[in-house]
């Protein structure tokens, strides 16, 4: 499988010469098309992990490629979202997940003549996460799961060959968190787009994941590699298998132990 | 608000059908004016002295002509120095809110301006621009643009770093960031900011024409008060009042049609 990220050996230092550094040695692969998993305990550096994937740090040593090229500078073949679904409260919905193409290069002088078309699009995505109709409304008139599901297809609008996600479900309640793991799946599915998913739930990285990557305290790096062998498509029950509960618990092992190690 | 409608009883009694919040403030108004009036009354001060309501209001009718004429020269100098504080803040605030260097450089340079009473600042700009509208003007500048000027920069300052990570990934300039997120995310801020500021402005309007003008209500209340004509001296601070009720009224209503989105949703999440 040919690679679409590979991070080697990569040092990134915060504040300095004296600051924190953050992760070190860092070294992973992943695949065109791969939905990956990044657990570890909290302040390990995954976040830090995602800004270097997409060019907000450049590390001190190391390289990252993205798509085949050296990242030096943001890459915007990326989408992203947070916790934080960071939706701007003067646009509406629609308006809000045709944000990036107003900034991507490639579609930035094509926008205004090509609106229609854009907008099907948005409409398209916003069906696909089960917003359909709500375009029109605006983010503080949604609950917070619907604004989540808004910020994936704002992730989403600019067709990313990669999307990062960190800590996206965080905030949610069980139920809606569930139901937003079905939407990324059937989405990583449809749209054959590479995941990087950054989570501290351990059920959540084995249920949606191809691999998982188990990081060390801080400064990170990868301790353990993990191939998830569940078939696709993955439906809720798999939870309540013996061996998914076997691999959750391993996960929550090698944490824990990397924990006690900091 | 409005008052409760029940279909049971057609007619209700008088006192439930008048809605008490809205009018509250004129209530409160006209009981404050008669707490004076009898507080005169009560202790028989001389017109000299504290002037009854009913003294000032003969004294407005009475001085009707100067007074209308020297109130609008005050709401042309005070509304003038607002505007070019309104032009020259909103601009001073995106250049200080542009990066969090120029911000924290800035912002004390700020405070220290803003310590300095703007009076001290009249006579120099009596050196420089003689006495009249001018000094005037540039008073009601001086004191009304340093809260626009710190609302906006505090708008642009705080932006959530993960909407500037998601669109800085996207290949954003610091333009683009603005443009799309800081501007309009100060906005509501900039709104809420002239309510202070036209206030502010007429203090220092006022306080430039009773030193330094021919003109306006400042200079009209401090020779009525140098000829020991009180209820004129009141009926120009009632004008005053007047005048700034309208404008902060006026700046109010601005701000709800400009912003509304931000008194609905909670923006600083
Ligand atoms: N902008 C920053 N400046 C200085 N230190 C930082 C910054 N961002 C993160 N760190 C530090 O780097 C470490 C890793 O942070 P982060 O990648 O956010 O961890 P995680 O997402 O795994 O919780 C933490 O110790 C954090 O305090
Ligand atoms: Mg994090």
């Amino acid at each position: 499988m040919p690679h679409l990220v590979t991070i080697d050996n990569v040092d990134m230092r915060y504040g300095g010469a004296a600051g924190t550094l953050a992760v070190s040695g860092l070294t992973m692969k992943v695949g065109k098309g791969e939905f990956a998993a990044v657990v570890g305990p909290s302040g390990c550096g995954k976040s830090t992990l995602m800004k270097l994937v997409t060019g907000l740090h450049i590390p001190q040593s190391g390289v990252v490629i993205v798509a085949d090229k050296q990242v030096t500078k943001p890459v915007s073949i990326v989408g992203m979202a947070f916790q934080n679904p960071t939706m701007l409260p003067w646009r509406t919905t629609l308006d809000n997940i045709l944000l990036p193409l107003e900034i991507v290069e490639r579609h930035r002088h094509r926008l205004r003549t090509n609106k229609k078309e854009y907008v099907e699009k948005a409409e398209h995505l916003l069906e696909t996460v089960g917003l359909k109709g709500f375009g029109s409304k605006f983010p503080w008139q949604l609950s917070g799961g619907m604004q989540q599901r808004a910020n994936l297809c704002r992730a989403l609008i600019h067709e990313p060959e990669l999307l990062m996600l960190d800590e996206p479900f965080g905030a949610l309640d069980a139920f809606t968190r569930e139901e937003l793991w079905c939407v990324i799946r059937d989405l990583h599915a449809a749209q054959g787009v590479t995941i990087i998913l950054v989570t501290h739930d351990l059920r959540e990285a084995t249920f949606l994941a191809d691999r998982i990557f188990v990081m060390s305290a801080r400064p990170g790096k990868v301790l353990k590699e993990h191939a998830v062998p569940f078939a696709r498509p993955r439906d809720l029950e798999v939870m309540y298998e013996k061996a998914f509960n076997d691999m959750v618990h391993e996960l929550h092992g090698e944490i824990a132990s990397a924990r006690v190690v900091a | 608000m409005s008052a409760v409608t029940e279909n049971t009883t057609p007619v209700k009694p008088l006192a439930q059908r008048i809605n008490w919040v809205k009018l509250a403030p004129w209530l409160y108004t006209i009981g404050l004016f008669v707490a004076w009036e009898l507080l005169v009354i009560a202790l028989q001060t001389p017109p000299t002295i504290l002037p009854a309501p009913s003294r000032v209001f003969q004294a407005i009718v009475q001085y009707w002509s100067p007074i209308w004429k020297n109130s609008l020269q005050t709401l042309y100098t005070t509304t003038v120095g607002f505007a070019i504080a309104v032009v020259a803040g909103l601009a001073i605030g995106l250049f200080i809110g542009w990066s969090k260097a120029i911000y924290a450089g800035l912002y004390p340079l700020m405070i220290g301006f803003n310590a300095i009473p703007k009076v001290a600042l009249v006579p120099i700009l009596v050196i420089w621009f003689g006495i009249g509208a001018v000094p005037a003007i540039l008073t009601a500048f001086l004191i009304s643009f340093f809260p626009i000027v710190v609302n906006v920069a505090t708008g642009l300052a705080t932006i959530e770093p993960e909407t500037e990570d998601v669109l800085r990934a996207l290949g954003a300039k610091k333009l683009d960031i603005m443009l799309k997120v800081g501007i309009p995310r100060s906005m509501p801020y900039f709104f809420g900011s002239l309510k202070v500021a036209i206030t502010l402005a007429f203090v220092g309007s006022v306080v430039s024409e009773t030193v330094a003008s021919n003109y306006g209500l400042g200079n009209m209340m401090s020779s009525a008060q140098s000829q020991f004509n009180v209820p004129l001296v009141f009926a120009g601070l009632l004008m005053l009042a007047v005048e700034g009720i309208a404008m902060y009224a006026l700046m109010a209503w601005i701000e709800m049609r400009m912003t509304g989105w931000a008194h609905r949703s909670t923006m600083s999440q």
